[in-house]
């Protein structure tokens, strides 16, 4: 199989060149663009598998290409400033996979990126998820933890199923309450926050040291597997 | 009538009253009904309880009139040695205020609160002494007798004969607790014959008949009442201030005719007693007819003091022009919406009532709502006018009068040439010319005076028998008779002219020049503008040497100008400047405060603050302003008052505007600087973190390099934080937030800081969500936490509790260390503060900054303290009511 084609769009060049430096470690082959025109042009002429993009261009506004990106089947990570949660929430509502912060560790940024282009390129497999002792069978819409089945809520399922069907990648709250309780409970936060409590009790260890259900403050829910990460 | 919307909202000067009680001590007053009744003695002993619940209490001054167990009580206090005031030749002990408030104590204890100091103390009487000690927040107990109460002065002695000079305004009761001190008639009597009462001096005299029994029972209704009427009024204030509708008095209003006879002041406590009784506002108006002008001094002066009695008994004060008392009066019901009118009866004769109608009639037929109260004139209490002084005052001018003589002989020479080439009826003609003069020029009596004169110089020289003052011819005697109508009708017709016509011009005078001063205002851009504009026009309009004062930064008032600018001032006269300043009232020359002083001073108020003060002072040290001008010089010192805050508004909005640019710089050039670090920041770690990889390096070299770039960056991202709370600019975005979550992913991102310091969560399970900025907050969390693994002995470890409470529910993050140097527990919010003594582990000083401005942006609240226990300290968040979550019924 052939590499994976990635573009990094960021007007810094020194964060281009370093991107590069670890992207191309990873057996990546990297495309720097340095604002959204030239994201635009490469993104018709490369083709490429995945996109790294600063959301904080000279040209226009980042989340503008967010979905002309994610319309073209590229896995897409934005990076972006650590007090810009908005921004962070709407890139992903609007396709993004996923989102780093800077300053990023490069190790972090290729995790991310991996598990991105993991799920799209094979986004049905039917197997049976592992996070730690906790087993996610889609399919047969059983839980078990240590090999014991965790009896759940309807709601408390439909919530890990959701985030299961992508797992490691966040899921922000809108996305997850338009999924789980419908179009017209979208702001119903609260609603996610209480049932995201039962669930801790049902499947962590420790429910107030959380090791699968990770909070992030202001975004979203995503599953870690405690293994690996 | 007061409309219903507005009685339910609470009345301002009731809230200003509460306010002002506020940091202001309590005033307590023994009130008795005679002297005798024990009123030191109660004082004593109840500021001798207070002392034994250890409060600090002295003696301002007690007088115990050798009574052998009110003196055995004043032992028991420590006491403020009198101040000795040397008055001609005699040395006289008075209470010394300067001490007491240099002394500062809780309470201080004040003898007859009625005393008149003597001359040269700072006030004249002794109630003022105690206004300044409660203003200075010391709390006072004082005696007084309620025959010394201003508005009972004449009711007491109407009845006891005996009339004290010593008075105390009713309005001092107004904020004061007030006990009774009460005996029975019998009783007091009984004590009076056993030689335990001091006699006052001047009560000597009708001893035996003020302390009948039937006098003292009226005193003692009278303090009765006085205190339940004050109880009344304290409540109604409370209630105005706290808008407790439905206990309103309704919407009186008293309105007093003064007049320039001195039962005016009758009438003006008559109308004090009424406004009390229904607690109503009231007012003084005094009506300027043409008759004012013909005013003695002495009518002035009477006058004068009346407006002062009502203002000091709380009467708002006007003068009004107009043609006549009826119209003027009306003309002041209408403006103060009055219900209810006190004039005295006419002392007027029955003939002038007859050819002019009586006022009294009048004002009753063409005021219709308006109760009319007529009140007699008490004779001897009152009308001290005498008969002299009356005619004296109607004579009119003797220039006049020998004019007039001049006129009547030019003309009878003038007529003879008539007479020789025309009839005598022509001669009757010249002669009416000296009558129409004389009349229009000189008045009423001048011009009859000249009638008669002219009629008599006529029958001499032209009627036969010439020579003669005797009339042959019947038809003559008629010619005479009509020639005296004549002078009389004209010389009314052109007196009231006259009268009037001096009269506007004066009024157009004041308005015009009142006119040309607001324009020259309007165009004042500085404060020392301002000064001269005014001192100059004060001394043009009131022949008066004027300064104009303003509060320095510094301590004291500076002299903004001066006119003539060499216009000096003592020490005296800057005492008083500031006393007017500091208590905004006037003081000095013609006020009641500090009198020595050869100024007047008048404060310049605004929004409740004086903020300058305006002196006036004549040349020869003569009073600085009739008491009748003092509406147009106030007119000055308003106008003056609205500009001086116009142009401070002016200065403090380019000052404003200054800060704020200058903040904005500031916020700008810190932003831009962190994001310009930023970048680099970024790129440098994510190149450590390569290196690492690579092993190309000595990783501990690259550690460290990691472990400072990491440190710098979290300093810019807490700069860029403390920027954005600074300059306001926080966006929050509220959802509910659930605690233990928000404490775990805190705590999660803080894994190797934690490392070595084991947490514990004692956070109930079932605590109700919070709606919060779940950013901000996870910042907070983060830094707080930071900021315990800092301090925190390592292994010992961290707690983080939460739990419900009354009103809310409480966050705590407790750490186990050294804790916070006492009196650090606020300050470790501060910018830049660190711990001393700690700075070992490093930090950037604004993290807990940053936590207090976004927990206070959150609507929250944070506290730091030390554990009890001393191991360590704890930082609790309280999270109120309001911003907790009902439980989401519908999350299944």
């Amino acid at each position: 199989m052939s590499k994976h084609k990635v573009v990094v769009v960021d007007d810094e060049p020194a964060i281009r060149r370093l991107l590069r430096v670890a992207l191309e470690r990873a057996d990546y082959s990297v495309v720097e663009a340095s604002n959204g025109r030239e994201a635009l042009s490469s993104l018709s002429i490369d083709h490429p598998d995945a996109v790294l993009l600063d959301l904080g261009l000279p040209d226009r506004e980042g989340l503008e290409l967010v979905p002309l990106i994610a319309k073209t089947g590229a896995a897409l990570l934005v990076i972006s400033a650590r007090e810009a949660t908005q921004e962070k929430v709407a890139a992903l509502d609007l396709g993004a996979d996923d989102y780093v912060t800077k300053p990023f560790d490069t190790d972090e940024v290729l995790a991310r990126l991996r598990r991105a282009l993991r799920q799209h390129l094979n986004l049905n497999g039917n197997e049976p998820i592992k996070l730690g002792d906790l087993e996610i069978d889609l399919l047969a819409r059983r839980v078990r933890r240590g090999g014991a089945d965790v009896h759940l809520t309807p709601k408390e399922y439909a919530l890990l199923a959701e985030l299961a069907k992508y797992p490691g990648r966040v899921l922000t709250h809108s996305q997850i309450l338009r999924e789980v309780w419908g179009q017209a409970h979208e702001g119903h936060v609260e609603y996610l926050r209480v049932t995201a409590r039962g669930l801790r009790m049902k499947i962590e260890a420790d429910p107030s040291r959380p090791e699968i259900l990770k909070t992030e403050p202001a975004i979203g829910y995503r599953l870690r597997d405690p293994v690996k990460e | 009538m007061i409309s219903r919307s507005d009685s339910d909202r609470p009345s301002p000067e009731a809230l200003l009253r509460e306010a002002a009680r506020e940091g202001r001590g309590r005033l307590k007053v023994f009130l008795g009904a005679a002297p005798g009744v024990g009123k030191t003695y109660e004082m004593l002993t109840e500021g001798g309880a207070r002392k034994r619940a250890s409060t600090d209490v002295v003696l301002g001054i007690v007088e115990t009139h050798g009574r052998v167990e009110t003196e055995a009580l004043t032992k028991d206090f420590e006491i403020v040695p009198r101040r000795t005031v040397d008055y001609q030749g005699r040395a006289l002990s008075e209470m010394d205020v300067d001490a007491i408030l240099e002394r500062h104590p809780q309470l201080v204890l004040v003898d007859e609160l009625a005393h008149t100091n003597a001359p040269g103390c700072r006030h004249p009487k002794r109630w003022q002494d105690v206004e300044e000690l409660l203003a200075a927040g010391i709390d006072v107990y004082s005696t007084l007798n309620v025959q010394h109460l201003e508005s009972l002065n004449d009711v007491v002695a109407s009845f006891t004969r005996v009339r004290v000079r010593e008075t105390v305004p009713d309005s001092i009761l107004e904020t004061a607790d007030i006990e009774v001190v009460d005996i029975p008639p019998d009783e007091l009597i009984e004590r009076l014959k056993e030689g335990k009462v001091y006699i006052p001096q001047e009560a000597t005299r009708a001893l035996g008949h003020f302390f009948s029994k039937s006098n003292l029972s009226a005193l003692r209704e009278l303090a009765l009442r006085r205190a339940a009427q004050a109880v009344d009024t304290q409540m109604l204030d409370y209630l105005r201030a706290h808008a407790l509708a439905g206990t309103w008095a309704a919407g009186e209003r008293i309105v007093v005719a003064v007049s320039e006879l001195s039962g005016s002041m009758y009438l003006i406590r008559a109308a004090k007693r009424l406004a009390d009784a229904q607690n109503a506002p009231w007012s003084a108006v005094y009506v300027e007819t043409p008759r004012s002008l013909n005013f003695t001094e002495q009518d002035r002066e009477i006058l004068a003091e009346g407006m002062r009695l009502a203002s000091q008994l709380g009467a708002t004060v006007a003068s009004i022009p107009a043609a006549n008392v009826v119209d003027g009066l009306k003309l002041a019901i209408e403006e103060m919406r009055a219900t209810q009118l006190v004039i005295g009866k006419s002392v007027r004769s029955r003939w002038f009532e007859l050819r002019h109608g009586s006022v009294v009639d009048r004002l009753v037929r063409e005021t219709p709502g308006v109760a009319v109260h007529v009140l007699p004139h008490v004779e001897g209490l009152v009308d001290r006018i005498s008969p002299e002084r009356r005619r004296r005052g109607s004579w009119g001018n003797p220039i006049g009068y020998a004019v007039s003589i001049v006129l009547v002989a030019l003309f009878t020479a003038v007529a003879v040439g008539v007479h020789s080439f025309g009839g005598l009826t022509n001669v009757a003609l010249v002669y009416l010319v000296p009558v129409l003069a004389a009349a229009s020029l000189y008045g009423l009596r001048t011009g009859v005076f000249t009638g008669i004169l002219s009629a008599l110089a006529y029958n001499f020289f032209f009627l036969e028998p010439v020579y003669t003052f005797t009339i042959q011819d019947p038809e003559n005697v008629l010619t005479v008779f009509v020639f005296i109508i004549v002078a009389i009708v004209t010389s009314q017709f052109a007196a009231r002219v006259r009268v009037q016509a001096n009269l506007a011009e004066r009024s157009s005078g004041q308005n015009a020049a009142l006119a040309s001063f607001a324009r020259t205002l309007s165009r004042v851009a500085t404060t020392h503008e301002l000064g001269q504009t005014l001192c100059g026009e004060v001394s043009r309009q009131f022949d008066v040497n004027a300064l104009f004062l303003l509060p320095s930064e510094q301590s004291g008032l500076e002299l903004a100008s001066a006119v003539p600018p060499d216009a000096t001032r003592g020490p005296i006269d800057t005492a008083a400047a500031e006393w007017s300043v500091d208590h905004k009232q006037v003081a000095g020359r013609g006020s009641s405060t500090l009198t020595a002083s050869e100024w007047l001073f008048q404060p310049l108020l605004s929004s409740g603050r004086a903020i300058g003060v305006l002196g006036i002072a004549k040349t020869d040290g003569s009073e600085p302003v009739r008491t009748d001008r003092l509406p147009f010089l106030m007119s000055f010192i308003d106008q003056a008052a609205l500009a001086l805050e116009r142009i401070e508004l002016a200065e403090d909005l380019t000052s404003v505007v200054q800060l704020r640019e200058r903040d904005r710089l500031r916020g700008a050039l810190l932003s831009s600087v962190s994001h310009d670090l930023r970048t680099p920041l970024t790129t440098i770690i994510a190149a450590v973190n390569e290196l690492k990889k690579a092993k190309a390096a000595d990783p501990k070299l690259l550690g460290e390099i990691e472990s400072q770039s990491e440190r710098l960056s979290r300093f810019v991202s807490n700069m860029l934080d403390m920027v954005r709370i600074e300059a306001g600019g926080i966006q929050l975005m509220l959802e509910p937030v659930d605690l233990t979550e928000a404490v775990a992913s805190a705590a999660d991102d803080l894994r190797q800081e934690l490392a070595d310091h084991p947490v514990k969560f004692e956070i109930a399970p079932d605590l109700p969500l919070v709606r919060l900025d779940p950013q901000l907050f996870h910042q907070c969390l983060v830094n707080l936490l930071e900021n315990a693994a800092k301090y925190s002995d390592p292994k010992a470890g961290i707690t983080i509790e939460a739990y419900r409470e009354s009103n809310g529910m409480i966050l705590s993050i407790i750490d186990k260390g050294a804790g916070l140097p006492p009196g650090m527990e606020d300050r470790v919010f501060e910018t830049f503060v660190r711990i001393e003594g700690s700075d070992r582990k490093g930090g950037t000083g604004l993290g807990l900054a940053i936590v207090k401005g976004f927990i206070e942006a959150m609507g929250l609240e944070i506290a730091a303290r030390n554990n009890e226990d001393s191991s360590g300290a704890r930082f609790m968040i309280r999270f109120p009511e309001q911003v907790l979550v009902r439980e989401a019924a519908m999350a299944e």
